[in-house]
């Protein structure tokens, strides 16, 4: 059977041992069909880092904790641990944040932008991310809560989750040299902005409005960064966008679909 | 390895959906056992479906000819069309015997991160439909999980500049539950969609 819990017979020993049980928080980032009425479930947890999981019988409308497995659900989990995948054993709701962003649709494809890069970023299994965790976290609940208008807290967590994950941009000193700035040209390859002497071919030349608002998304200034115009705004999700592609390697898929 | 024919059957069966290599040989052997004239009869069968079927070019449900059975049913109600994601929520539907109006199929629900937007769905289709005005409420019954909100949450900011009658189906607790189990999201729900009793 797919991630049953270990054995409950120790053969070796002749007798019965415990199922190994652990309890986390979680953001769940995805989930896939499997079988007849199950789901994996892909978790961001505190302590745990990513983690793939079982979640049985979840899709049947009898099931009492299908609702709270659903991608944006902040939830508090027990999990039983498997051979191959770990079994949700049971799951209470921190914060019901599928239902709010379920119901305005470009907070719901910013979200799954989110959800995505997390799950990129956050790379091996098993190993702990609390502070990409936290971020989620803090960002969702930004999002759901209305607080800035969405494309710019896209925008925010990308350049910070990407700042956790070591792939910290620039937007002040050069990238290569360390000359203060403010400077011209912006290379995602370099690691941000880089001075007239560094300048690398084929950077792009985004307007200083627009640089200024990538540093107060990476810091969190927000009441600079509403300021911004939409050409701005624009122009900043561009540059966010090619920076993450370029780390990641292979773009996100739901960026495409998001909706400002 | 089997020889030749009996190994190719077993690969073919190997490639639907559940079933293992393990299965995939019981129902190998199985259908060499069988009596010849029950696996011609399901041979011609999988022919058929192939050939026969296609979708309905109105509603985009499963048909055997240009328009399926429902979209050509005249006693149907012109009035209200209901939205679903796959043909299969069309037999759900249909079997509750509540709903005399017709369907449209999108053939799934907005999901990016899978890479699905809206125009992967059958949506162009659907405003379409609603150009001559005869169709005057539209309900809409994606599924009650995230992708199917959002769609739903999609086609109504579409929808409702048309001045037309937008419902979203009712979620709530499930008959023959117990109300302690239920979980908090659909609880909420049951509430906020609550009614007078007369």
């Amino acid at each position: 059977m797919y991630g049953a819990a270990r054995t409950p017979y120790d053969e070796r020993h002749g007798r019965m041992v415990p199922v190994a049980l652990y309890r986390d928080e979680a953001v769940v980032l995805r989930t896939q069909k499997l079988g007849e009425a199950d789901r994996i479930v892909t978790l961001l947890t505190r302590h745990h880092g990513r983690v793939r999981a079982v979640a049985k019988g979840v899709r049947r409308t009898s099931s009492r904790f299908g609702s709270r497995v659903e991608p944006f659900m902040h939830v508090d989990l027990q999990l039983a641990e498997g051979r191959t995948l770990d079994v949700i054993t049971q799951v209470e709701t921190l914060d019901a944040y599928a239902g709010r962003l379920g119901n305005d649709y470009g907070a719901y494809t910013c979200g799954t932008s989110m959800l995505e890069s997390a799950d990129r970023l956050v790379g091996e299994d098993g190993h702990p991310a609390a502070q990409q965790y936290l971020l989620l976290v803090g960002a969702l609940r930004a999002l759901a809560d209305r607080r800035h208008p969405s494309g710019l807290i896209l925008d925010s967590f990308l350049l910070r989750s990407l700042a956790i994950a070591g792939y910290a941009p620039s937007f002040d000193t050069c990238a290569r040299c360390g000359l203060a700035g403010p400077h011209r040209a912006f290379n995602p390859g370099a690691g941000g902005m880089l001075c007239a002497d560094c300048r690398l071919p084929g950077s792009d030349n985004p307007a200083p409005e627009t640089v200024r608002l990538l540093a107060a998304l990476l810091s969190g200034l927000w009441p600079q960064a509403e300021a911004s115009g939409d050409r701005a705004r624009r122009e900043a999700s561009g540059l966010v966008a090619a920076y993450l592609q370029w780390h990641l390697e292979r773009g996100l898929r739901s960026l495409d679909y998001v909706d400002r | 390895m089997y020889e030749g024919v009996v190994q190719d059957l077993i690969d073919e069966l190997g490639r639907l959906p559940g079933i293992g290599p393990k299965s995939a040989q019981r129902i190998a052997f199985y259908l060499l056992d069988a009596d010849p004239v029950d696996v011609r009869r399901f041979a011609d069968v999988l022919i058929e479906v192939k050939e026969k079927v296609r979708f309905c070019a109105t509603c985009g449900n499963v048909a055997e000819s240009e328009t399926c059975r429902i979209c050509a049913d005249p006693r149907r109600d012109q009035s209200v069309l209901c939205v679903v994601e796959e043909s299969k929520d069309v037999v759900a539907i249909e079997r509750t015997r509540e709903f005399r109006g017709r369907y449209h199929v999108l053939g799934g629900a907005i999901s990016p991160i899978d890479g699905r937007g809206p125009d992967d769905l059958r949506i162009r289709e659907l405003m379409q439909r609603l150009a001559d005005g005869a169709i005057t409420e539209i309900i809409l019954a994606t599924d009650p999980n995230l992708e199917g909100e959002a769609t739903a949450t999609y086609l109504t900011r579409l929808l409702k500049p048309l001045g037309l009658r937008v419902t979203r189906l009712a979620s709530g607790l499930p008959v023959g539950g117990d109300l302690e189990y239920a979980d908090e999201v659909t609880l909420g729900r049951a509430f906020e969609g609550r009614r007078t009793v007369d």
